[in-house]
C-alpha cells in the first residue's frame, strides 16, 4: 500500500512537471511546423511571463486587491505581453531572415535568447526572486495533502483546458485551418488567398500565450524565479517537443508528459543527482529509434 | 483582361524570362506551349505573383498587380491550379476544397458551390473524408482544379493538368475545363506540354521557347502550322 501511495505520488508530480513542459514545447512545436524554425528565444518568453506576473502580483497585493483578481490579472497581463513579446520577435529577428538559409535564422534565434536573459539581468535582477504563492490550498485536497497539491490540480487542469481550447482552434476554425494548410505548404496556402504573415504571427502569439501561462505556473508552484529559468526550462520543453515529434501538436503534449514522468520516476526511484541525465538519455534513446520523435511524420515527398 | 507587357523575370541572376508579352481577354481558353525548361511555369508564377518580374508590368483588369501579393492577387479573382497539383496532404478532402473559398465568406454560396463541385466530380464526394495525400494522380487534379473553382475565380490558370495522367483522365479533366469555361464564362489560362491536346481545346495559342514567345496565334493555325507541327506535334 504504501509503496502504490509513493507510485501514485510520483505519477502526480509527473504530470505536474510534464503538463508544464507540454505548455512551454507547444509554442516550439507550432512555430517549426509553420517556418521550420527552432525558437530558442522561447524559453524568454516564459521567463518573461514568469516576471510580468510576479511584477503584477506584487503591485496588486500592495494596493491591497484581493487574491482571485490577482491571480486573473497577473496571468491575463503576462500571457498579453508575452505575446506581444512573441509577435515583436518574430518580426524583428526571424521574419527579415524568412528567405534566408536556415542557419541564419537559428542564429538570430540565439542572439535573441541571450539578448532577452541579459535584458532581464540587467532591468531586474540576477538573483532569484521570490514569488508570492497566489494559489490557496483548497480543504478537499487536504486529506490528500501529501499526495498531491492544490496547485498541482490546478497546473494539470489548467494544461488540460489549454490544450482543448487549442485542438479546437486547430481543428475546426479558420485561422487554424489555415495554420495547418500553411505547415503543409507555404507556398499553396499564398496561392489559396491565405494572409501568411498573419498566420505566422498568430502562431507566434498562441505559442507566448501558452509559454506565458506555463510561466506563471511554475513560478507560483515552485516560489523562485530568476533570468536564467527560461534557459533550463526552453532545453528542456525543446526536448520533450523533439521527443513527441518537432512540428506535432499531440507530440508536444505527450512529449511533455513522457518527460515528465521519466523525471519524476527516475528521481523517486534511482536518485535525484541525475535528474537532467535521465531526461537526455532517453531523448537519445528515441532518436536512435525513432529519428521523428514519437508522433512525428517522417517527411516523404511526393512529385 | 490579362495583359503581360514585356515582362522579364529572374531567378537570382538567371533570366527566365524575356520580354514575354501575351492579352488574354474576357471568356477566352489560351494556351501557352513549349519544351520543358521554356519558362511557361515561370509565366504563371509572374502573374500569381510568387515570382514577380523585374521589369514590365501585368494588368489585371485594367489594373497593375506585379507588385502585389500572392494572397492579394487572389483576392483579384485570379486562381491556379500549379504544377504537381500541390494538395495539402493532411487536410481532408473536403478541408482541401475549403481552403479555396478561404477568402469568401458567403456560408450559403459556398454550400452550393461544394455540392456543385461534388456533382462534377462524384469521387471527391466519396473520398470527402479522406486525407489529400492518399488520393491518386488523377482525384488529386480533380480535387486541385475544385479547389480553385472554389475562389470563384474569374481567370483560372492552370499549369500542365495532363501531366502523369492516364489518357482517359485526362480526356476527363479537358472536358471539365470546357466546361466550366462555357458554364461560368471563367477566362482559362491553359500551361501544356501536350500541345496536340491544348490547342484542340483553346482559342488562341502561344508558344514559348527559352524565355520568349516566338509564335502566337489562333489555335487552327497554330496547329496547322509546319514548325508547330515538327517540333511539338511530333508529326
Amino acid at each position: 500500500m504504501e509503496h502504490f501511495q509513493y507510485f501514485i505520488e510520483l505519477f502526480l508530480g509527473g504530470l505536474t512537471r510534464g503538463s508544464i513542459y507540454a505548455l512551454i514545447a507547444l509554442g516550439y512545436t507550432m512555430v517549426y511546423g509553420i517556418i521550420q524554425l527552432i525558437n530558442f528565444a522561447h524559453g524568454e518568453i516564459y521567463m518573461i511571463g514568469a516576471f510580468t506576473s510576479l511584477i503584477v502580483a506584487v503591485v496588486l497585493t500592495s494596493l491591497g486587491f484581493n487574491q482571485l483578481s490577482i491571480i486573473i490579472l497577473a496571468s491575463l497581463i503576462a500571457v498579453i505581453y508575452s505575446s506581444a513579446y512573441g509577435y515583436t520577435i518574430e518580426k524583428i529577428a526571424y521574419k527579415p531572415l524568412r528567405n534566408a538559409p536556415r542557419l541564419s535564422a537559428l542564429i538570430s534565434a540565439i542572439g535573441m535568447s541571450i539578448f532577452l536573459q541579459n535584458y532581464v539581468q540587467l532591468a531586474q535582477t540576477s538573483d532569484f526572486v521570490p514569488f508570492p504563492s497566489l494559489i490557496p490550498d483548497f480543504d478537499f485536497v487536504e486529506p490528500f495533502a501529501h499526495i498531491i497539491s492544490t496547485q498541482e490540480i490546478i497546473i494539470i487542469l489548467t494544461t488540460a483546458v489549454v490544450m482543448i481550447l487549442l485542438t479546437i482552434l486547430i481543428k475546426f476554425t479558420k485561422i487554424g485551418k489555415a495554420m495547418r494548410a500553411t505547415a503543409q505548404d507555404r507556398e499553396m496556402a499564398l496561392l489559396t488567398g491565405v494572409d501568411v504573415d498573419l498566420v505566422i504571427s498568430v502562431t507566434f502569439i498562441i505559442g507566448s500565450a501558452t509559454a506565458a501561462i506555463g510561466g506563471f505556473l511554475i513560478a507560483s508552484h515552485i516560489g523562485m524565479i530568476n533570468f536564467y529559468i527560461g534557459f533550463i526550462a526552453g532545453i528542456k520543453a525543446f526536448t520533450a517537443a523533439v521527443l513527441g515529434g518537432i512540428g506535432s501538436i499531440p507530440g508536444a503534449v505527450l512529449g511533455g508528459l513522457v518527460l515528465g514522468w521519466t523525471e519524476s520516476f527516475a528521481t523517486g526511484y534511482i536518485s535525484s543527482d541525475y535528474e537532467d541525465v535521465f531526461a537526455f538519455a532517453l531523448l537519445v534513446l528515441i532518436l536512435i529509434f525513432r529519428p521523428a520523435g514519437i508522433l512525428g511524420r517522417t517527411t516523404a515527398q511526393k512529385v | 483582361m490579362l495583359r503581360l507587357n514585356n515582362i522579364k523575370t529572374f531567378y537570382g541572376n538567371i533570366q527566365a524570362l524575356d520580354d514575354v508579352t501575351i492579352k488574354i481577354s474576357e471568356g477566352e481558353i489560351i494556351t501557352l506551349i513549349g519544351a520543358n525548361g521554356a519558362g511557361k511555369t515561370t509565366t504563371l508564377m509572374s502573374i500569381s505573383g510568387l515570382t514577380p518580374p523585374r521589369t514590365g508590368e501585368v494588368m489585371f483588369l485594367g489594373e497593375p498587380i506585379h507588385e502585389l501579393s500572392p494572397n492579394r492577387i487572389v483576392t483579384m479573382g485570379i486562381s491556379q491550379v500549379p504544377e504537381g497539383r500541390r494538395i495539402f496532404p493532411h487536410l481532408t478532402v473536403l478541408e482541401n476544397i475549403d481552403m479555396g473559398a478561404y477568402l469568401r465568406s458567403d456560408k450559403e454560396g459556398i454550400k452550393k458551390d461544394i455540392e456543385y463541385i461534388f456533382d462534377l466530380f462524384p469521387i471527391l464526394a466519396e473520398r470527402r473524408g479522406q486525407a489529400g495525400g492518399t488520393l491518386s494522380g488523377g482525384e488529386q487534379q480533380m480535387l486541385a482544379i475544385s479547389r480553385a473553382l472554389m475562389a470563384k475565380p474569374r481567370l483560372l490558370l492552370l499549369d500542365e493538368p495532363s501531366l502523369g495522367l492516364a489518357p482517359k483522365v485526362i480526356r476527363q479533366i479537358f472536358d471539365i475545363i470546357v466546361q466550366i469555361n462555357t458554364e461560368h464564362k471563367t477566362t482559362i489560362f491553359l500551361v501544356e506540354q501536350n500541345a496536340n491536346l491544348a490547342l484542340k481545346v483553346a482559342d488562341r495559342g502561344y508558344v514559348m521557347e527559352n524565355g520568349r514567345i516566338i509564335l502566337s496565334d489562333t489555335a487552327q493555325n497554330l496547329l496547322s502550322n509546319e514548325s508547330v507541327k515538327k517540333a511539338y506535334l511530333g508529326i
